[in-house]
């Protein structure tokens, strides 16, 4: 590992010292984070694989159900009938922190949730069609929990490569080059003050030779 | 919410309410992903088939924070890229897949 470039001077070794403490601290700190975004993650992976595959399910037999609804109309008049939805699909978002990693939070407005209104009449449409709304109606929450729980684990995974970056740069690149450099500045110094003794010693033998 | 794909499929979501834009094309979902990410809608559901057109455009809106870019299963059943994403994303965060999967040969 590579000494960093600095003056071998005292000033330098305690300033070393002193980024040398916080790196330690930042790496402890940001390993501690890694250990339980992961484990986190873990747990919210686990519930995103089962729910996929729930929702996966569900939504296959409710899209199953709407082309079977498709398949007995006319093409014309289904699209005429779905032409103005009578609900709206609105979604609140929020937002909640996960060791200060921003994750949305959705909600379906409670009106979109609890009332299932078809959007036409009942003249032209068939009654497989008003099946089929009402199942895709009941998927819905699912998939917007669905859509939640995704995002998070996706973003949590970003965190945690990022995360496990730093921690890994401090462990293998920072420390050791603030320990390395520490050493190199003590031996210089140590070397500087065993050469200062020697002078001193060797001028203080002269001294002497010349008094006699 | 939105819903972009082949149009069997978001009909259906345009029969709860959802805003759709029905695209086969790789642009049509660029665009159409473009569209609604611009509209601030936060929930994009996209079919598998079209997700796979577009893989660009799907990793780019699924980097932004404030919109979830989410595949869904289209008419014929899932194809595998939704479970796909999210054991990509465990082998990301974790470095193994540690999901068990049984199924795994299916389809």
């Amino acid at each position: 590992m590579a000494v960093l470039r600095v003056n071998p001077t005292r000033m330098e070794l305690t300033s070393m010292k002193r980024r040398l403490v916080t790196a330690r601290r930042g790496h402890k700190l940001l390993k501690d984070k890694r250990d339980e975004l992961v484990r986190r993650f873990i747990r919210l992976v686990r519930e995103n694989d089962a729910l996929r595959r729930e929702v996966e399910a569900q939504l296959e037999a409710a899209l199953k159900d709407f082309a079977l609804a498709r398949a007995v109309m006319e093409p014309g008049a289904l699209r005429q009938a779905l032409m103005y939805p009578a609900r709206q699909a609105q979604i609140t978002v929020g937002r909640r922190s996960i060791l200060s990693v921003r994750v949305p939070e959705y909600a379906m407005d409670q009106e979109s949730l609890t009332r299932v209104r078809l959007p036409y009449g009942m003249a032209e449409t068939s009654a497989q069609l008003d099946n089929a709304i009402t199942t895709m109606a009941e998927v819905m929450p699912r998939l917007i929990e669905l859509a939640e729980v995704e995002k998070t684990a996706s973003l949590l995974a970003d965190e945690i490569q990022k995360t496990r970056r730093r921690v890994n740069a401090l462990e293998y690149v920072m420390i050791p080059q603030f320990e390395e450099t520490i050493r190199f500045i003590t031996m210089k110094l140590e070397e500087n003050e065993r050469g200062a003794l020697t002078r001193l010693m060797k001028v203080k033998e002269m001294i002497k030779d010349r008094a006699t | 919410m939105g819903a972009v794909g082949e149009e069997d499929v978001i009909l259906a979501f345009r029969a709860i309410g959802a805003l759709t834009l029905p695209a086969s094309t790789a642009d049509e979902v660029a665009a159409a992903l473009h569209r609604f990410s611009r509209e601030g809608v936060p929930v994009i559901f996209i079919t598998e088939a079209a997700a796979r057109l577009a893989p660009e455009a799907v990793s780019r809106y699924e980097q932004t924070p404030d919109t979830a870019v989410i595949p869904i299963p289209g008419i014929r059943g899932s194809d595998g890229y939704g479970a796909q994403r999210v054991r990509d994303n465990v082998i990301k965060a974790i470095g193994a897949d540690i999901l068990v999967h049984q199924d795994r040969n299916e389809g």
